[in-house]
């Protein structure tokens, strides 16, 4: 394999991965600094008891998301040199904010909160989870709109064959970002949701501390519903950003070949392996295609062999992690309603109590598979229609990279094992 | 022109700061298993560092992110070309982060010293390779104009590399040293300053080792040659070193702390003045180098990056001293005995 091959394999490695930490940590700040207005407000000793039990499995959740944040930051460097070289008047000045206005502000005030309870007053302490929520929440914004740079070029001029910065405010209110955004928002919210709600229904099926479980599932029931409908509609936005910006992306995700108007959808589709037709196409929905895209039934949607072969992303992995994300995105409203609607007796719905936290990771599979979509939709092009992946990655040996790759492996495979040991072993063992 | 002279100074001074304030937790981790025998005395040395590092290490995101918008040729060149080190450095904090979450997390022996490993690790090796991989650029680093890299991590590990990257473990013990008699008491606190006192020669030895082996391998002291006012830099990292002893004798143990983090400050600035206008010199041809000439972002993102760092960075500052002087106490009984201590 070569260094752009390996070095896409490592990419993968790392930012999923560290994707695991991320949404949680983006949902459950919120969800936390929720609980602390109550014990605020009330003095409820009940949502402070609340606040330290969820707090301790945030931080060891946050811990790891840090540091496998830092590796991201310098791999853009390390693996793609060319592309950091050829786009860094843009997106290197995002990444200096997003360290500067969100990681500065979310690691300080973390710390004053996590080892400050006796040290400042209850509003202050407050204050710093507010703090730190809307800080995480922050960050994603500018990572997301440095990586809106690469979906959707815009606010630059081209000064010697490279991108340079022309209009800032455009960069950052770059539609397609605001759209990822708000996608990618709705659905961590929707994890630090049915995290709680996982998690409280094993104490629950189990009687414990019924009354801090019950109120916790409460709250996360309600923020879970809205969430689950705030993310199938952010989806569906984003779907039709695709199809705007980037009808590449759009068609592989349907494995649409054809270019016509009133487009079908598909209900059994499946690409063939060389990326140049569908194997199996039947039980057509007329115009769905179409009108989903496009809102219009009679609008004309550009099919894959439109396309020089060149261009296309490869179709079969961005096709299945489209579907099964539409699959699981369609199932979490339906979810979200159920569990909102018996939140009040929840105790009594013992079947529902014992499949939840077995459930915790689906939210977490939809957003990897949404990223997927995005990111490998986006190929062959690392910046879309300006820099090809394959002129991207640094001049070094591969095996570097293959020796990196290995160390990455055993290393997060290490961490991550432990890290889900510690956060099962201390939410078993519950509030003290 | 001003304004790439600007963003190289500030870029300088973001990694200064880093190391002035990472220093310590690095330097702390270093003497750790020298330092700590039984396991409250562990304890209290991860609880002094325990509300910081994280805090400190964000310093290295934006000192990276820095280098990335203000000077992508720089950014690109030097961590392509360095990808080795720079991977051994991010393993082993991602590891001594994990170290400080995990290790009070479950009780056994076993897991607690292999936490233990992982802090001493964590902390010296990149302490070590940070001293080694600036004293290569302070050196030059083997790239041609294409920005290919033609060295290896062997010859990284030369005379000049190896003298900066024990000046910045033995530097960094003793800062980190001063920081732990600052967050202790009784035993642990008079020794962590007879560690201080016996780390402050060596100290003054490779600080003077490494001044000479820069007027021997490398071209740093050109620019203070064209101008002589600016040996104050140097000047004033010499001094502040000099003064962290005057300050042990007279038991002013913050000043000593205040005073290396100047020294350290110092240091590293001077190096980067002695480099410009180049961030990363060529060894292999002069004109490969990475200058604010040829690796500086277009004026616009300049303009913007500089009125949001003027704004921001500022603001970190007080609100990082707030937090600092709010968990400044000392680690004693009660601290470790809180639900919140590691």
């Amino acid at each position: 394999m070569d260094v752009v091959m390996l070095s896409r394999i490592q990419f993968a490695v790392t930012i999923f991965f560290h994707f695991i930490f991320v949404p949680l940590t983006l949902g459950l700040s919120i969800l936390l600094a929720i609980m602390e207005t109550m014990y605020v407000r009330t003095g409820n000793e009940m949502y402070k008891r609340m606040v330290k039990f969820w707090g301790k499995l945030f931080i060891i959740n946050f811990t790891l998301g840090v540091v496998t944040g830092i590796t991201l930051e310098f791999q853009f460097g390390t693996n793609w040199s060319r592309y950091s070289e050829y786009v860094g008047d843009i997106f290197g000045s995002l990444l200096a904010i997003e360290a500067s206005t969100s990681f500065f502000l979310e690691s300080t005030f973390i710390a004053v909160w996590f080892f400050g309870w006796k040290k400042v007053s209850k509003k202050v302490h407050l204050m710093c989870i507010w703090i730190v929520a809307l800080a995480a929440n922050m960050s994603a914004f500018w990572i997301i709109m440095a990586n809106a740079f690469m979906q959707n070029p815009i606010g630059y001029k081209l000064v010697n064959g490279k991108p340079q910065l022309d209009d800032f405010i455009a960069v950052i209110t770059n539609q397609y970002g605001i759209g990822i955004y708000a996608h990618t928002l709705t659905s961590s919210w929707m994890v630090g949701g049915l995290f709680v709600m996982g998690i409280s229904a094993w104490h629950l099926a189990r009687k414990n501390e019924v009354e801090l479980f019950k109120s916790s599932f409460k709250m996360a029931s309600v923020f879970f519903f809205i969430f689950s409908l705030g993310t199938a509609a952010a989806g569906h936005h984003q779907g039709q950003i695709a199809a705007e910006y980037q009808p590449a992306k759009l068609a592989a995700m349907e494995s649409h070949w054809e270019t016509g108007t009133n487009v079908p959808m598909y209900l059994l589709t499946w690409p063939n392996s060389t990326n140049t037709g569908n194997v199996v196409q039947a039980l057509p929905i007329p115009d769905a295609l179409s009108i989903l895209a496009y809102n219009n039934p009679d609008a004309e949607v550009i099919g894959l062999n439109d396309i020089p072969k060149e261009d296309r992303p490869p179709v079969l992995p961005v096709f299945i992690s489209f579907r099964l994300m539409v699959a699981l995105g369609s199932f979490f409203p339906i979810l979200g309603f159920a569990l909102f609607f018996w939140r009040k007796k929840i105790e009594e719905k013992t079947f529902v109590l014992k499949v939840l936290p077995w459930l915790i990771p689906l939210p977490y599979i939809g957003i990897m598979l949404g990223w997927a979509v995005t990111e490998m939709g986006r190929q062959p092009w690392i910046v879309y229609s300006m820099l090809r992946t394959s002129d991207a990655a640094s001049p070094i040996e591969a095996s570097m990279v293959v020796w990196s790759i290995i160390a990455f492996t055993i290393i997060y495979s290490f961490l991550g094992v432990l890290d889900i040991y510690l956060l099962r072993k201390y939410a078993i063992k519950g509030p003290k | 022109m001003t304004l790439e002279l600007i963003w190289f100074l500030l870029w300088g001074v973001l990694w200064a700061v880093y190391f002035v304030l990472d220093g310590y937790d690095l330097g702390l981790g270093t003497i750790f298993p020298f330092f700590a025998k039984s396991e409250r005395e562990k304890r209290v040395l991860y609880n002094a560092v325990a509300p910081f590092w994280d805090g400190n290490e964000v310093w290295l995101i934006a000192a990276g992110g820095i280098t990335f918008a203000a000077f992508p040729r720089a950014y690109a060149i030097m961590f392509s070309a360095l990808y080795a080190p720079l991977f051994i450095i991010l393993f082993a904090l991602i590891m001594r982060a994990a170290s400080f979450e995990f290790r009070s997390k479950v009780d056994s022996d076993g897991w607690r010293k292999m936490w233990d490993v992982f802090q001493f690790l964590g902390n010296f090796v990149p302490a070590l390779l940070f001293g080694v991989a600036f004293a290569n650029i302070f050196q030059g680093i083997p790239f041609d104009a294409d920005g290919v890299y033609y060295g290896s991590i062997l010859k990284l590990l030369n005379v000049y590399g190896i003298i900066g990257g024990l000046f910045f473990v033995i530097n960094f013990s003793m800062h980190g040293s001063l920081w732990l008699s600052m967050k202790s008491d009784g035993e642990i606190h008079d020794r962590a300053i007879v560690y201080a006192k016996r780390l402050w020669p060596f100290t003054v030895a490779l600080a003077v080792a490494f001044l000479a082996a820069t007027g021997f391998y490398t071209d740093l002291f050109v620019n203070y040659q064209k101008n002589g006012m600016l040996l104050v830099v140097p000047a004033i990292g010499v001094t502040a070193l000099l003064m962290v002893r005057i300050f042990l004798a007279g038991g002013r143990n913050h000043l000593a702390w205040i005073s290396n983090a100047i020294s350290i400050f110092f240091v590293i600035m001077f190096g980067i003045i002695g480099m410009f206008p180049k961030l990363l010199p060529s060894s292999l041809d002069p004109a490969a180098s990475v200058t604010i000439f040829n690796g500086a972002s277009s004026t616009l993102t300049l303009q913007i990056m500089l009125g949001v760092v003027a704004v921001i960075i500022p603001l970190v500052l007080l609100y990082q001293l707030w937090a600092v002087k709010l968990l400044m106490h000392v680690v004693d009984d009660e601290v470790l005995d809180s639900d919140e201590s590691y």
